[in-house]
């Protein structure tokens, strides 16, 4: 039982430190390590995978907030698409076929997936042009990049794009129930241009506020277990609190690397479920 | 704004103070809620009974607090486990006061929308 334990908690620690250096939240690692490794099942891993969402975030917003890396304001702005989103998806349940919303969320994921294939050269986002609805809700901003040892001033391009796929993952993730952290980072990357250590800090600050809510209501569901999600929860705060310190000493074409092959992989599982093969 | 820069240097400053500030709320709420769920595993761990019969936890709030006063190791952790997960809403709250502080009233009004309908789609039970 205790040997269980403390491998749960390595695996969350890794978990916590791949979330908090990509803008994931850690719940990719943790549902398949559980199901997998462990045979837990399905129900339980998900109810200890949103536990390390919320660990993820709250774990690496206090340094992320601290050190002015999280836009506050478009973290703010976005949120009220994605839960827009995820209520008008939990209404439309049954409207929509769930297969045609994953292909075509799998594919702007690979379409996504190869656009910043061709921004790995740049470290920066290169010559972008303010939108004037980012001017009006004072979307710009600046943060201290310690990998480059200097000031990054950046600015907000196509907000409705940003707003509209927000808005989108929104939808899916209340229809679906599925994390939806990789689509933040990509309306945020691709579609608004920001830098991607802000993209990636911001995510994690929003995927904790949409978590909450949901896992409030998986733990009153009994869909909490406190064997898994007590070191799970613990293993991530550790791992996220360090990979927050990892991300920002990391250059942003390092971190692209690492996030262009786990978001292919995260679009061809969800094309081949909308196709009905499952994994 | 821009024609005013001293002026939004100004509340640059207050938004950078108050953004320290719901860090360091946030590094308590993340240190309790991890200390008491520690609590917890520590506990189950040196007594080998979780409180509770079975692969069996509570989950209701009322049966969490009543176990963790009884000194039951899995409420302990959910009761951790809960202060985790209100750990977000907290941030939410905090975040208006940073922009009431710093007289932004249309991320008062975007910031007080967000918890508005965070509190609306826990109330329907569904959300991502």
């Amino acid at each position: 039982m205790t040997s269980m334990m403390i491998e749960i908690f390595g695996i969350a620690i890794l978990a916590g430190i791949v979330g908090a250096v990509l803008g994931l939240g850690g719940g990719i690692v943790v549902t398949p390590a559980l199901t997998l490794l462990f045979g837990v099942d399905i129900k339980t891993a998900i109810g200890a995978s949103i536990i390390s969402v919320i660990a993820t975030s709250s774990g690496s917003a206090i340094a992320y907030i601290r050190d002015r890396i999280t836009n506050l304001r478009v973290g703010m702005f976005l949120e009220v698409a994605t839960t827009v989103g995820a209520i008008t998806g939990a209404f439309i349940g049954g409207l929509v076929a769930p297969n045609v919303l994953y292909m075509i969320f799998g594919l702007l994921l690979l379409y996504s997936a190869y656009a910043m294939v061709k921004k790995t050269k740049d470290e920066l986002p290169q010559e972008v042009k303010l939108d004037p609805l980012a001017e009006k809700l004072n979307l710009q901003g600046e943060y201290y990049d310690k990998a480059l040892q200097k000031t990054v001033k950046y600015n907000v391009d196509r907000v409705y794009g940003g707003f509209g796929v927000m808005y989108g993952a929104g939808v899916i993730s209340g229809l679906l129930g599925i994390g939806s952290g990789s689509f933040k980072v990509m309306a945020m990357d691709v579609f608004m241009k920001l830098p991607l250590k802000v993209s990636s800090a911001t995510s994690n600050f929003m995927m904790g506020v949409t978590g909450a809510a949901s896992a409030g209501v998986y733990l009153f569901r009994g869909d909490i277990n406190p064997f898994y999600a007590a070191p799970v929860a613990i293993g991530v705060l550790v791992g996220a609190t360090i990979g927050a310190r990892i991300m920002q000493r990391l250059k942003s074409k390092t971190i692209r690397k690492i996030f262009i092959p786990v978001m292919a992989y995260v679009a061809i599982q969800m094309i081949l479920q909308g196709v009905g093969i499952k994994i | 704004m821009s024609t005013n820069p001293t002026n939004e240097q100004k509340m640059q400053e207050e938004i950078f103070t108050a953004e320290l500030f719901v860090s360091r709320v946030l590094r308590i709420g993340v240190l309790c809620s991890g200390f008491v769920i520690l609590v917890g595993i520590l506990w189950f761990l040196i007594s080998g009974d979780s409180g509770y019969p079975g692969d069996v936890y509570p989950t209701t709030l009322m049966e969490m607090f009543e176990g963790a006063v009884q000194g039951k190791p899995f409420a302990v952790m959910l009761i951790g486990l809960f202060l985790l997960i209100l750990t977000p809403i907290l941030r939410v709250g905090i975040t208006v006061l940073v922009f009431v502080k710093a007289k932004d009233s249309l991320y008062i009004g975007i910031t007080s929308l967000v918890f508005v309908i965070l509190i609306i789609s826990l109330l329907l039970g569904k959300v991502g």
